[in-house]
């Protein structure tokens, strides 16, 4: 009885564990995120993502703990990889540095560009597809550009010819509550949307495809080994679970003579 | 020449097998060994599913130290390279994720075995005469198993890894007079840093490893001089067969290291499911805000201590500053540990076993269990997570206020037991074990 | 008890079994630990073809470049040099590189793909020490009728203009040609015969 409960517990402490975190991953600092409707399985949508990273995050941020050649896993071959992604001199079996040097960075921006390797692990897959979709024309700011996950981030825009330009709007209480508000501390009786000022060459829709693709590679870049883990780990629970009854029986078996 | 008084070993089925064994047994304790803990080692017949953790425990750290052995390989202890050196491992060491997700796991898995086997021990009075050395043995090998995550914890070097090791060194200098000095002696430099990391990684790799090893033989070897308890409380060495067998008796060898593999098994398919499945745990086996490279120039919003720390650290959190000092809190979070030394000799009662004690233990016990997980849970939390009260009751914290009934049951689980187990209505032990 | 042979065979099978299934389990399980001692991608990388460009070597030049943390040496020889080859021949060891030293394609009098440059792997076949280039002129330390190689120093092997090795040296064979091609005609790529990388 005490086995049944303290495995009950278990099977139920678990999951309850992982529901409390995933939704305190993803409601941080009371910004509601949308979610990342990623797949990992879904190669082409990594090869996009990678083509996104390579044109548009590469220049300042780096991605220094992988390899170029590694993105042979999504089905590019080197010669591919070099021609399309790589474009500095370097070897595809080189690092994804990037050649900003963090001293400037720091100077031009603030903070030096953080390096990206593993930042879908640190921040979630959702917090990036809505911080990448976030962000918005605020002349109060040295860039020129705030965002509505990241409040004052020194960071810009830097798919805006293909989002197009938004502001902020501010819109008076609406009788009571804030509905549909975002960005706001939920106390104020305002809310807040975004209006598109300067269409860019996407459309929306399709500027959050490309979102989605480049989230999804960046989930890809912080942990490669991520499809791997899970077909491998496949192979070792069934097989366990075949070596449970044999187990079992040799216990019972011995257990027979007791009692 | 050795005198040939020990009998040849027989019975292994090959000739040349039993001339080995007999030429070892002749030279070593082979044999003797074999007996005296595993297949003369009687130990009672009815262990349960609480019985299984200690073995298990065993097993983690067979597995850690397996582990660890293969992460220094390719681990760097400097902190410009330890980072990068981690994630080296999981992305272009072949096979190196594996290693290193079995590793974090085991660190989370190591406290979960742990904290259910000292439980059984509650429940069951394992900790009572004649076994008071075995629990000292177990609560010493407890706080190194502490220490120990504690200076692994800093190796990946992240800014949970650098920014928990900075306010836990930092309480040791709330010690009045020797406190900074003290903590820059732990450092060994002004700011937690490469001399620290270097240091840390030497005790966590080799010296704590070493001495828990010892521990754990210790702890063995206090177990079998005495006899393992039983669910029942009662001591089964009271009532021996014409051979001296206890009665209730099994002798280890086969019985028990069956039923053990049975429960290893069970136990790696809960293992390999986080490995290999969740291994982040919801970001309690690996923290998110570690995968951010350690930053002294930038403190994070939120630093909170591992899951299996979390309840001191709630405790430490709930005492408020005397004298512009946090030194009480540091007092009552070391106080929370350490009284678990005097147990035995705080537990006054007439039996040993929670089936056959009354209503006042089980009640004390139920609260501990609970505030103890409360406390667990607040602490992985920042302190606002609940709100506030309003100003009736100052605007206070509700997790504060929470925090402190709960750090008051706690203590008052050990001081008031003395009393409450003395006037307990126990039930009356039964001669023979029963299930 | 029972049938007590009936038993004895069910718990032997089982204890075989679980043996069985244990093994392979501890088998499987030592797969990763083993595997991690093989090259980790950055071995891999750090061991990845060279490319060399020879659009400035002169004749009668040497050049070196860095492939594997091993020197590797490209010669431009001139039409004397490739002259002197031939009268050395019965001199060496393995004049006709019959000991697989080189690729295919290097397994002919002047052990390299165009007659006029010579890519060698800069370690002497003996101990390992690097031997130094000893042009033809060096005459007074050489001998008289050296027509040019490498000698060295550690404990006195000599090599000619093709890197095969002299009678009487320690180093037993002669001088390794690394896999190499010619990715345009002042491009060699050291380490792959492969083009496409």
């Amino acid at each position: 009885m005490k086995k049944l409960i303290g495995i009950l517990l278990l099977a139920i402490g678990s999951p309850a564990v992982l529901f409390a975190s995933y939704s305190a991953m993803a409601s941080e600092g009371g910004v509601r995120l949308d979610t990342a409707p990623i797949n990992q399985a879904d190669v082409i949508s990594l090869q996009s993502g990678a083509r996104t990273f390579a044109n548009y995050c590469l220049n300042c941020h780096s991605a220094s703990l992988m390899r170029w050649n590694r993105l042979t896993e999504l089905g590019l071959n080197e010669s591919q990889i070099k021609d399309n992604l790589m474009f500095s001199g370097d070897k595809v079996g080189e690092l994804m540095n990037v050649a900003m040097i963090r001293k400037d960075a720091q100077k031009w921006f603030g903070a030096a560009p953080p390096d990206l390797s593993v930042i879908a692990r640190a921040r979630g897959a959702d917090w990036l597809y809505s911080y990448l979709r976030g962000f918005y024309r605020d002349p109060a700011r040295p860039t020129g550009w705030n965002n509505a996950v990241f409040e004052n981030v020194g960071m810009p825009n830097p798919m805006w010819q293909l989002q197009g330009e938004r502001v902020r709007v501010e819109h008076a209480a609406k009788g009571e509550g804030a509905k549909g508000g975002e960005g706001g501390h939920g106390g104020a009786a305002k809310s807040v949307s975004y209006e598109m000022v300067r269409p860019g060459t996407l459309t929306p829709v399709q500027y959050d495809e490309t979102v989605r693709d480049l989230v999804n590679f960046l989930v890809y870049l912080g942990e490669p080994a991520a499809t791997s883990r899970k077909q491998i780990g496949i192979i070792v629970l069934l097989f366990l679970l075949a070596l449970w009854p044999l187990v079992y029986a040799l216990k019972r078996e011995f257990w027979k003579d007791v009692h | 020449m050795a005198a040939a008084e020990k009998p040849p070993v027989s019975g292994t089925g090959s000739v040349a097998l039993d001339g080995l064994l007999t030429w070892v047994d002749q030279r070593f304790p082979l044999i003797s060994t074999w007996k005296a803990h595993l297949a003369e080692y009687y130990a009672p017949k009815n262990f349960n599913f609480w019985y299984y953790f200690g073995g298990l425990a065993m097993l983690v750290l067979a597995i850690q130290i397996v582990t660890g052995i293969f992460l220094t390989m390719n681990y760097k202890p400097d902190a410009n390279l330890a980072f990068a050196s981690v994630e080296y491992i999981m992305r272009e060491v072949p096979g190196g994720w594996i290693i290193r997700y079995m590793h974090s796991t085991g660190a989370s898995a190591f406290f979960i075995c742990v904290y259910l086997h000292m439980f059984r021990a509650l429940l069951y009075g394992s900790h009572r005469a004649p076994r008071e050395l075995i629990w000292i043995f177990g609560v010493l090998i407890y706080l190194l198993l502490m220490g120990e995550a504690f200076f692994g914890y800093l190796l990946p070097w992240g800014q949970m890894s650098y920014w928990g090791a900075q306010v836990i060194i930092n309480l040791f200098s709330a010690i009045p007079l020797i406190g900074p000095d003290l903590s820059l002696w732990i450092r060994g430099d002004y700011v937690i840093s490469d001399a620290t990391l270097n240091r840390f990684f030497a005790l966590h790799v080799i010296a704590l490893p070493l001495v828990l090893l010892g521990l754990v033989m210790a702890h063995l070897l206090a177990l079998h001089e005495v006899g393992s308890n039983n669910p029942d409380g009662i001591e089964i060495k009271k009532h021996k067969d014409a051979n001296g067998i206890p009665l209730d008796g099994i002798p280890f060898h086969p019985y028990y290291t069956v039923k053990d593999i049975l429960g290893v098994v069970v136990f790696l398919i809960v293992f390999v499911i986080i490995v290999f499945f969740a291994p982040e745990m919801g970001g309690y086996f690996l923290e998110y805000n570690n995968f951010v490279p350690a930053d002294p120039l930038q403190t994070p919003a939120h630093i909170a201590p591992v899951w299996y720390f979390t309840p001191y650290y709630s405790i430490l959190r709930a005492v408020p500053p005397l004298f512009n000092s946090q030194f009480p809190g540091v007092v009552a979070m070391g106080v929370s540990v350490m009284i678990l030394f005097v147990l035995p000799w705080l537990d006054r009662g007439a039996v040993k076993s929670i089936r056959y004690r009354g209503m006042h233990f089980k009640v004390a016990l139920t609260a501990f269990v609970i505030v103890f997980l409360i406390l667990g849970y607040l602490g992985t939390e920042p302190i606002t997570v609940w709100g506030q009260f309003g100003s009736w009751l100052g605007n206070a914290d509700r997790a504060t206020v929470v925090s402190r009934i709960c750090t008051v049951i706690y203590f008052l689980f050990f001081i008031l037991m003395p009393w409450y187990t003395k006037v307990d209505k126990t039930k009356p032990e039964p001669e023979r074990v029963t299930h | 008890m029972s049938d007590d042979k009936q038993v004895n065979k069910t718990r032997r099978n089982l204890v075989i079994a679980s043996c069985a299934a244990g093994g392979a389990a501890g088998v499987a399980a030592a797969v990763p630990f083993a595997a991690s001692w093989l090259p980790s991608d950055r071995a891999k990388a750090g061991g990845a073809p060279v490319e060399a460009d020879i659009s400035k070597l002169e004749p009668g030049q040497i050049m070196t470049v860095e492939w594997r943390s091993k020197p590797v040496w490209i010669v431009r020889r001139t039409k004397e040099m490739l002259a002197g080859m031939a009268s050395v021949e019965s001199k060496l060891s393995d004049p006709g590189s019959d000991v697989p030293m080189q690729p295919e394609y290097a397994k002919n009098e002047f052990r390299s793909i165009k007659p006029e440059v010579l890519v060698l792997v800069g370690i002497c076949t003996h101990l390992g020490c690097s031997p130094q280039s000893k042009p033809a002129e060096d005459k007074g330390e050489m001998g008289a009728d050296w027509t040019g190689g490498f000698l060295c120093p550690c404990h006195g092997s000599k090599f000619d203009l093709a890197g095969r090795v002299y009678k009487g040296a320690p180093a037993p064979v002669n001088l390794e040609v690394p896999k190499y091609t010619y990715l345009s005609d002042t491009r060699i790529l050291i380490g792959d015969d492969k083009k496409g990388a």
